[in-house]
């Protein structure tokens, strides 16, 4: 079971600690990102964190997860480690895909974590395979597919999730309800006011949630899991929530108005939710909740500066792991780049 | 080297449809990772090539799926990069329209963006060819998309022996590798070597016929025509080759062929522009461009939809005939 059990103190404490990080981790590379130290696309999940944290809390390390083009949060609540997702970022040797996929491809397996996959809709086909391994091979494990309101419309989507339930397999299909896709409200790409109510469609039992409430999210996920272990086949959970940021990183957002962006900060905001919560429960005094701030804060500190430092990879890592048996099209380029002296220790 | 790994071997005859079987089912029976997944599969799938292994393995290791070839090469990674090693049948190769997605960008990139974490033992069978009438959406040739995409191998063998060679290679492999299988020589028998551990490793072609004067690669059908017409050109010493592997491509068999004979002939069922064709030919342009005695000639469709009526079809797809002429241009 994931440190994150939200029936115990010490588990909600850590709840509340991965939220921190997250929000922590996204703001940083928010700054990061406009200081142009950070490369490439990013999509930051700020005002999401507790659709991640209670949805990973019920999980397994064994238990995968595939995620979407943002998917920062879901990998720390999975139990990757910032510092190496934020070396990633920065294109570093050191980040889970040694630089080679960045904010929108972080996969690492050995923590279930399956890969992100910012093609919209790949997220689910993806849990559903890891649901065959499942069942075929009678393996414990079970697979969340995390995707956005905006990926339902996809035809992938729909194939996946009929496959899950036809095959009854061990899957929950986590739909992140943002409100937005890219840069279109939800009445634009949808017919129907909750994306649950799909799930009748494929006879699977659909749940609404606050994904604001990481209390909620996680109770019931708890109920989709067991549904998944029991061999009862997959659930559908949509979670309510919002983000923060645009789309992405430099996105105008012209979509929509600033003061109903503040308005979910100021009213919806899950961390601040769960502060409360945690107040009210005698479980966190102003002053600890300070410290969990200030913790977290320092560990990013150490993180982008451990990120920075850190080596870029050699070029010559470009040709590596193309194929698990490398082909002579491709070594072809390395061994002229040897000849060409652009590897240290190559042949000058 | 074909003609030599069946010199030294115990063989039986098979048709190309029983050489896959018995590839896929050799493997059934050594790897219980090993998973067939597909349309109609239980019940033998496209033309026959899996009759019986439902009813010898069962539902865990041979299953039908719905119509969903997204879903189907989708799910086919995510079960690849989780531990099995699923064999997925997408039918008509015409239908990897709608699942290229998950073909190029989750099969091809996912060991490689994720910096070799995954393993993605994917293997993806897929039916080509025209002349049965099949009209424009089931009758194609594709493979030559597939081969341009990177971190995907792709096969498409003109023997029995390449068939269930490399369906057992392909199996192995911890990439995704499509086999392309041609419809058309289904029947088509063989010597294979019955040894359960013989394989064809992926980037080997096969000289299937020695010859002095000009080369012919040829791939699938056209393997078996371009052997007729070396046959009916008494005249001209032909070698023929089988790449069997479209990527990679055995670039040093086809380059120390054109260095004996100087002449080369690319036949494949692809549409001839930016094809096969052209790859077969710069790789030869490459690396043996002084040996080249003549203009090279291509054999394939000229770039149009295999078209329905037996007597448009009949234009459009190469056969032994133009064989024999794209050969006699080269002297």
């Amino acid at each position: 079971m994931s440190t994150i059990d939200l029936r115990t103190t010490d588990g909600r404490r850590e709840a509340l600690r991965t939220m921190l990080l997250i929000r922590e981790f996204e703001d940083r590379v928010r700054d990061r990102f406009a200081d142009n130290e950070i490369p490439g696309f990013v999509h930051l999940s700020q005002g999401q964190e507790a659709v991640a944290v209670g949805t990973c809390g019920v999980l397994d390390r064994d238990d995968y997860v595939t995620s979407t083009h943002r998917a920062h949060g879901h990998s720390i609540a999975k139990g990757l480690d910032p510092e190496i997702l934020l070396a990633e970022l920065y294109g570093k040797e050191t980040g889970y895909c040694r630089g080679r996929g960045g904010s929108m491809h972080v996969a690492e397996l050995d923590n279930g974590m399956l890969g992100a996959q910012p093609i919209v809709g790949a997220s689910v086909p993806l849990a559903t395979g890891a649901g065959i391994t499942a069942q075929v091979r009678d393996e414990d494990w079970v697979a969340v597919g995390f995707c956005g309101d905006g990926s339902v419309a996809a035809g992938q989507v729909h194939e996946a999730i009929n496959l899950a339930a036809t095959w009854q397999l061990p899957v929950v299909f986590v739909i992140e309800n943002n409100q937005y896709s890219e840069g279109m409200v939800f009445d634009e790409q949808h017919n129907i006011e909750d994306l649950a109510d799909m799930a009748a469609a494929y006879g699977l039992p659909g749940e609404i949630v606050d994904g604001q409430d990481v209390t909620a999210v996680y109770e019931t996920m708890e109920e989709a899991y067991e549904r998944a272990t029991n061999g009862n086949g997959p659930t559908i959970v949509e979670a309510k929530t919002y983000r923060y940021r645009g789309h992405f990183e430099g996105d105008e957002e012209p979509y929509r108005e600033q003061e109903e962006v503040e308005r979910w900060q100021r009213d919806h905001d899950p961390i601040q939710n769960f502060r409360e919560d945690l107040a009210d429960r005698g479980e966190l005094t102003d002053e600890e909740f300070d410290s969990l701030e200030a913790e977290v804060v320092e560990r990013m500190d150490a993180a982008i500066e451990r990120a920075r430092d850190d080596d870029f990879p050699a070029a010559d890592e470009a040709y590596d792991d193309v194929f698990d048996e490398p082909v002579p099209e491709i070594e072809l380029f390395r061994e002229q780049l040897r000849a060409d002296g652009g590897v240290p220790g190559g042949d000058d | 080297m074909a003609i030599q790994e069946l010199e030294d071997a115990e063989t039986e005859t098979l048709s190309m449809r029983e050489a896959i079987r018995t590839g896929l089912r050799e493997e059934l029976l050594a790897d219980d990772s090993v998973f067939i997944m597909g349309q109609d599969e239980e019940d033998g799938g496209s033309f026959e090539v899996t009759a019986g292994l439902h009813d010898e393995f069962g539902d865990n290791r041979v299953r039908n799926t719905p119509i969903s070839e997204a879903a189907q090469v989708g799910s086919g990674v995510g079960a690849a990069a989780t531990g099995l090693r699923p064999v997925v049948n997408l039918s008509f190769s015409d239908f990897i329209g709608v699942c290229f997605d998950q073909i190029m960008n989750q099969a091809g990139k996912t060991r490689y963006m994720f910096g070799g974490a995954s393993d993605v033992p994917l293997t993806l069978r897929a039916i080509e060819g025209a002349g049965v009438n099949a009209a424009a959406q089931h009758s194609g040739t594709v493979h030559t998309l597939v081969a341009h995409l990177p971190g995907i191998k792709a096969v498409a063998p003109g023997t029995p022996a390449a068939a269930k060679g490399l369906m057992k290679s392909a199996i192995r492999s911890d990439d995704p590798v499509m086999f392309f299988e041609n419809k058309t020589i289904y029947d088509r028998r063989g010597p294979v070597p019955t040894d359960e551990e013989f394989a064809v490793p992926l980037g080997e072609a096969s000289v299937e016929q020695e010859g002095e004067d000009v080369t012919v690669v040829a791939t699938q059908r056209l393997l078996g025509e371009s052997l007729r017409a070396a046959r009916d050109l008494d005249d001209v010493s032909v070698e023929v080759i089988d790449p069997r592997s479209l990527y990679p491509l055995d670039t040093d068999t086809l380059a120390d062929s054109i260095r004996k004979t100087g002449r080369l002939v690319v036949a494949d069922e692809s549409p001839m522009s930016y094809g096969l064709h052209a790859e077969i030919v710069t790789r030869v342009v490459e690396n043996a461009f002084w040996s080249i005695d003549a203009p090279v000639q291509r054999v394939g469709v000229p770039d149009t939809p295999i078209p329905f009526s037996p007597a448009l079809e009949d234009e459009v797809i190469p056969d032994s005939a133009d064989v024999r002429r794209a050969i006699q241009r080269t002297i």
